[in-house]
């Protein structure tokens, strides 16, 4: 303490920067922040130009919400009679999503524990990389498969009249939706504890024991959570639903029914409908419904996984 | 000397019938668990194999470089294959910068506040936005609100605004993979804060970042719905082989965009046509991702901490 109380001593100047370099870096670090506001200006402004598009429609007289949301009715190029109800198009959003979810979870799940707990770092680094090349595959190359090779074998083993149909497209979706399960799926199972395995190992259990018993209940958040993303995934999916699900704007009475998605029919009337007309402000509209629901749905998962992170 | 006998494990430890039917059970999971997986890998294989064969007919160097002909029913895809590389490029050269600039702030700069939370949750949502819905902003936005038309300038950015909270994400997890120390070493010897990003952090994440940005590359490309009411068309006249055929304001022809037409828009296509067109699209993409794969393993191996 003593040796370096230097009273006295001249202090040397402080060594500066040439002031080049000082603005240079204010400068970048400006860019910085901007960028870094720049998602949340974004999602502002997507939520904005959505809205402002089918504000017009929303706010007139002629429009009734309840009638776009809960009436089967959707005639938005008749003469005499133009009619917006989308719960035909929800209800087959939904019949596509939960045919989905019911053929990927359980194989996305499996899948996960299949990685994470039955097979050698070998395998699963191979298995790892054709999940994301699956997952890479574009959408329009799914639609397209719907359309050509899995509509031909419905109707071969179905019998069904068309193959554009509930089915087709909830197969398709099984099938984009498996990677987002499997990879999210896996790193949930990662974040149990080694003290639960080891704790669990240590009383003699076998791995199934283990799996069933001891990871599926500590990650059954993080599973929820991947769930929920795969969900998220499916109702926005558009190109491939608008291929393989058919055209039929209608409820459907079971899975070899053709239906059409929101998503799908924003695809395919955007194009006929002039800009600035309602039947285009309403197509917006249900682009405001589609945000809503997707954003809830990724919101309730990173909740989810938020939580679950917390509580550990 | 000959080494003490070894007495097998098997010997060592009998095995009751709850050890034998626990083995059992165990081996009957694994068997499903496995068949499973390979179903999942299964339909990979399976796509791709069926989509070369029905594709073989039209494959070919002429098929790439040609355009067009007899209302898009024979010919090849020469218009939509340049589209596709304008597309990409721009949306990227846009997405790219502003994504890693937000991830340094994200991982560098910003506190555990309310701010942050807010980035972070605009972020996660920009993430989930359907791709329909970022067709309709690009249209609001970028064709009729900032009158760009209908171009590949609205088109790219529409991309570009997809494609960015993925490269934020991946980013961030290339730069929170620099250890603390190296930054906390940098910072002690007198550095700024953005001298040690420049110095230390960029440098040792550079790579990770890449990949990030290549498999963007790939999902840019293979999008569909966010051009198509902002930019691409059904067809372009456009020379044999020519290299740069659009200007920023004009509309473009995509592969993507491609396929969703000659499959269901025109009649009477050649039969192989789809398919080749699907193939190459495929083809591009799979390489792509294959490509940051592989330099994503490469840099795993040869990682020094």
């Amino acid at each position: 303490m003593a040796s370096t109380s230097s009273t006295g001593a001249a202090v040397p100047p402080r060594p500066t920067r040439p002031r080049r370099a000082v603005w240079g870096e204010r400068g970048i670090e400006l860019l910085i922040y901007a960028s870094g506001v720049s998602a949340i200006v974004f999602i502002l402004a997507i939520l904005f130009f959505i809205f402002r598009e089918a504000a017009p429609v929303l706010f007139s007289d002629r429009f009734s919400l309840t009638q776009f949301l809960f009436s089967t009715e959707w005639y938005p190029t008749s003469v005499s009679n133009v009619r917006y109800g989308t719960l035909a198009l929800s209800a087959g959003t939904l019949a596509v999503t939960v045919l989905a979810m019911i053929l990927a979870v359980p194989f996305g799940v499996g899948g996960a524990v299949f990685l994470s707990q039955f097979c050698g770092p070998r395998l699963r680094e191979t298995l790892k990389i054709i999940i994301e090349l699956l997952a890479a595959i574009p959408s329009v190359v799914w639609g397209f498969i719907g359309l050509t090779v899995m509509s031909r074998l419905i109707v071969t083993y179905t019998g069904a009249p068309v193959g554009v149909n509930v089915l087709n497209g909830g197969i398709i979706l099984a099938l984009m939706s498996v990677p987002i399960i499997v990879s999210i799926g896996e790193d949930a199972l990662k974040a149990v504890p080694d003290s639960y395995v080891e704790a669990a190992l240590a009383l003699g259990v076998t791995r199934w024991q283990l799996v069933f018993r001891v990871l599926l209940p500590a990650a059954r958040h993080g599973l929820l959570a991947a769930v929920l993303l795969g969900v998220g995934r499916a109702i926005g999916e558009t190109m491939a639903v608008l291929m393989a699900t058919g055209h039929a704007v209608q409820i459907p009475h079971g899975i070899l029914d053709s239906v059409r998605t929101l998503t799908a029919n924003i695809a395919a009337e955007l194009g006929e409908a002039p800009a600035g007309s309602e039947h285009y402000q309403v197509l917006f509209l249900t682009g405001v419904l589609l945000f809503a629901i997707t954003m809830l749905v990724n919101l309730a998962a990173d909740l989810i996984i938020r939580g679950a992170r917390a509580r550990k | 000397m000959s080494p003490p006998p070894v007495t097998p494990v098997s010997a060592r430890f009998t095995r009751t019938p709850l050890v034998v039917r626990k083995e059992r059970q165990q081996a009957a999971v694994r068997l499903v668990l496995l068949a499973m997986a390979v179903l999942m890998v299964l339909p990979l294989l399976a796509i791709i194999s069926h989509l070369i064969i029905q594709a073989w007919p039209a494959l070919s160097w002429e098929f790439l470089v040609d355009v067009p002909r007899r209302g898009m029913t024979e010919g090849g895809i020469w218009p939509a294959l340049v589209g596709t590389v304008y597309l990409v490029v721009i949306s990227l050269a846009v997405s790219a910068p502003i994504g890693v600039l937000a991830a340094i702030y994200l991982n560098e700069y910003a506190r555990d506040n309310w701010f942050t939370r807010a980035i972070n949750l605009a972020v996660i949502s920009l993430a989930g936005v359907p791709s329909i819905v970022h067709a309709l902003f690009g249209l609001g936005a970028f064709v009729y609100a900032a009158r760009f038309g209908y171009s590949i300038l609205a088109a790219s950015l529409t991309l570009a605004i997809m494609t960015l909270p993925v490269i934020i994400a991946s980013t961030r997890e290339a730069l929170a993979a620099v250890p603390a120390a190296f930054r906390e070493a940098c910072w002690n010897v007198g550095a700024t804060r953005w001298q040690t990003i420049r110095a230390i952090v960029l440098p040792n994440s550079i790579s990770g970042i890449l990949t990030g940005v290549i498999l963007q590359v790939s999902r840019a490309a293979g999008e569909t719905a966010p051009i198509l009411f902002t930019g691409a068309v059904f067809f372009k006249a456009v020379q044999r082989g020519d290299l740069f055929p659009y200007r920023l304001t004009d509309q473009c022809m995509a592969l993507s965009m491609h396929l969703y037409t000659v499959s269901t828009q025109v009649p009477n296509v050649r039969e192989a046509i789809p398919w080749a067109t699907a193939v190459v699209l495929l083809g591009a993409v799979l390489a792509v991702n294959a490509a940051a794969i592989a330099l994503r393993v490469w840099l795993r191996n040869r990682k020094r901490w």
